[in-house]
């Protein structure tokens, strides 16, 4: 007995007695579903996991004093990159935020969080024989206990202790206790300052970069270069991320009546264009991917027109006897639709287990990987599997149910 | 009068082919009425092959028209045609013509599936393949497990599954052994016994001699 689709019945029975073949043609589905979803995933799982680590600092503003380029604050790489923000080694030239801004910075962001002001300056450092470079930022010791932490140590309160960035302890090897100098001695004096504290690390951050550089208190940075009531930024910190936006704009508003004088900076931007670069990553891997389809897609077509050109005179019987195009069509579409079917079936299988092991390997971590963006891939890649499948089968089927029954039953 | 169940009015085919057009059948007018068993006999590339085609829906006459149980086929699209190789004839073929892929059963269940979109369960099936001599431990066999004779029989109860009105029989004895060809002759001469109207095309005399009326076919034409 079989079941009333005979037609099905006869598509599963071709299926199984050319069981090798339609094992590897279905093989060519099956990889090419697992690259697809699992490159697929892997993307998503990147601009899920940055994604978060940048929303982390969305509430994040920072004002900076207009330099007339695009902005004078960049990101700096938790490794090494820094940016001078001020010219020279005197802070006081026109690119500063003065006492007066800020003052207005706070007065309108007052409503919505707080503002704090950061002096920050690049110069020679030097440790017993090493020299180098490196960041000295100058906070409120009340600010710095609220946004930096010390994670050996304790924070500098006097004028003549710092706390320094995890990566400049390691590179110089410096410990608590360590005495380091400031300052190039062929421009002038250099300071001594000790080493009360280490930071803990903070990573890729657009307020403030202290992996590599040296924090002290606003009084060390001014005995140091001076400039009273001039600030190199203003960073913001809002409470609600969705006010963002109206802080920012209040600001500009403000200080840039009459010129630009200052530059406010929030992190949608660099979010937005690091969502977008990963995006197009993955779609080009995913793209390549796709060959994979291509190719699979090419031996489904080999397969299909092998199972027509040897059925034809079975194609012959089937039309002699009473059966209609459409059906003979439709033997050979339920055909390539199994092969398509099963492919996807095990290729989805497949990807989620190589997706994972892919997403873990290159994400490091598992933790959106059953989210809904990501995840999503793997049905989206069976469907495609399948219509490919079915897609590819259509000409073979055509021409199978295009037949002339007289010629296929002559046909040896 | 009664309606004749075959009618060919001056069928004509015409093959066209780039050396010049090839005639395979020229003004052929015969009549069948219900009940008739009758031998188509000829040379080969007498034409008898295609006109059983013509006869049988697989083909369409070039000119002339053919009427299947008062109805012009002329008329009717390869759907209808179709429908009606499922329901109004039955192929036996020199090489059987079984579907690999099903068993005896199946074979003879297929057209009864197709027609009426279901499996049987009036026990059709079962009851020809006895009628015609295939047991039940038989037909589970696939075809190419079964002797030529067998298959021929496996082939008569799938011809006659939907009870059609004609069975067409295309040198059913061709590929068999003299005394399997009897046997096979025997049991198309019992349905004829029973009624059915049988064309059957042959190019053996002895073989022709089962029917009640031979045509002869010569170069197209009616001898």
């Amino acid at each position: 007995m079989i079941g009333n689709d005979i037609i099905l019945a006869l598509s599963v029975r071709s299926v199984r007695l050319h069981f090798l073949r339609s094992v590897l043609a279905a093989l060519g589905i099956v990889i090419g579903v697992v690259a697809i979803a699992s490159i697929g995933m892997m993307g998503a799982n990147m601009t899920l996991s940055v994604t978060e680590q940048l929303s982390d600092m969305a509430n994040k503003l920072t004002v900076t004093p207009y330099t007339g380029g695009g902005g004078g604050m960049m990101m700096g790489g938790g490794g090494g990159g820094r940016v001078v923000i001020s010219s020279g080694s005197s802070s006081d030239d026109d690119d500063v935020i003065t006492e007066k801004q800020f003052k207005t910075i706070q007065r309108i962001v007052a409503k919505y969080g707080t503002a704090y002001t950061v002096r920050s300056e690049s110069d020679r450092i030097e440790v017993g024989s090493d020299t180098g470079r490196a960041t000295i930022y100058g906070l409120d010791p009340e600010i710095m206990r609220e946004i930096l932490t010390v994670e050996e140590g304790e924070y500098p309160k006097s004028t003549t202790s710092v706390a320094v960035g995890p990566t400049l302890a390691e590179r110089l090897n410096l410990k608590i206790g360590s005495k380091l100098k400031i300052g190039d001695p062929d421009e002038g004096s250099t300071t001594t300052v000790r080493v009360v504290g280490i930071l803990e690390e903070r990573g890729m951050s657009m307020d403030l970069s202290t992996d590599m550089a040296i924090v002290g208190s606003d009084k060390l940075f001014v005995g140091i270069y001076g400039g009273e009531g001039e600030y190199d930024q203003v960073n913001v910190v809002v409470n609600d991320i969705n006010n963002a936006d109206v802080v920012k704009t209040a600001i500009e508003d403000e200080l840039n009546r009459k010129e630009d004088t200052v530059t406010v900076q929030d992190s949608s931007r660099m979010m937005e264009s690091i969502t977008s670069s990963l995006s197009t990553m993955t779609t080009f891997v995913m793209a390549i991917a796709a060959i994979s389809l291509l190719v699979a897609a090419v031996s489904i077509f080999n397969v299909m027109m092998m199972s027509v050109n040897e059925r034809v005179r079975e194609i012959g019987i089937l039309r002699s006897i009473g059966t209609q195009r459409t059906e003979i069509l439709r033997m050979f579409i339920y055909e390539a639709g199994i092969l398509g079917l099963v492919g996807a079936i095990i290729g989805a299988v497949m990807s989620i287990i190589i997706g994972y092991i892919v997403v873990v390997g290159m994400v490091g971590t598992a933790e959106y990987f059953f989210a809904a963006g990501s995840i999503s891939y793997v049905p989206m890649a069976m469907a495609v599997g399948a219509a490919i499948c079915i897609v590819t089968g259509v000409y073979p089927a055509w021409r199978a149910s295009n037949l002339d029954p007289i010629e296929a039953l002559r046909a040896e | 009068m009664s309606i004749p169940v075959i009618e060919l009015d001056d069928v004509t085919k015409v093959y066209p082919l780039p050396a010049g057009d090839v005639t395979a059948l020229s003004g052929i007018s015969i009549r069948i009425d219900e009940g008739e068993f009758v031998a188509i006999m000829g040379p080969s590339g007498s034409g008898k092959s295609t006109l059983l085609n013509q006869i049988g829906c697989l083909d369409r006459p070039t000119s002339g028209d053919l009427f299947l149980a008062g109805k012009n086929t002329r008329e009717m699209d390869d759907r209808e045609l179709t429908s009606l190789r499922l329901s109004s004839i039955g192929y036996i073929f020199q090489k059987f013509n079984l579907i690999p892929l099903l068993s005896a059963y199946e074979n003879v269940e297929y057209p009864y599936i197709m027609k009426h979109r279901k499996n049987d369960d009036t026990g059709r099936v079962r009851d020809l393949l006895a009628l015609v001599g295939i047991d039940e431990s038989l037909s589970t066999h696939k075809p190419n497990e079964l002797s030529g004779g067998q298959q021929q029989r496996v082939a008569i109860a799938r011809a006659l599954v939907n009870d059609p009105a004609i069975l067409l029989c295309d040198e059913p004895t061709g590929n068999l052994d003299s005394q399997t060809g009897t046997q096979i002759m025997e049991a198309l001469s019992e349905l004829h016994k029973k009624g059915r109207t049988i064309v059957m095309v042959t190019h053996e005399s002895e073989i022709a001699a089962y029917a009640e009326r031979t045509i002869v076919i010569r170069d197209g034409r009616v001898a």
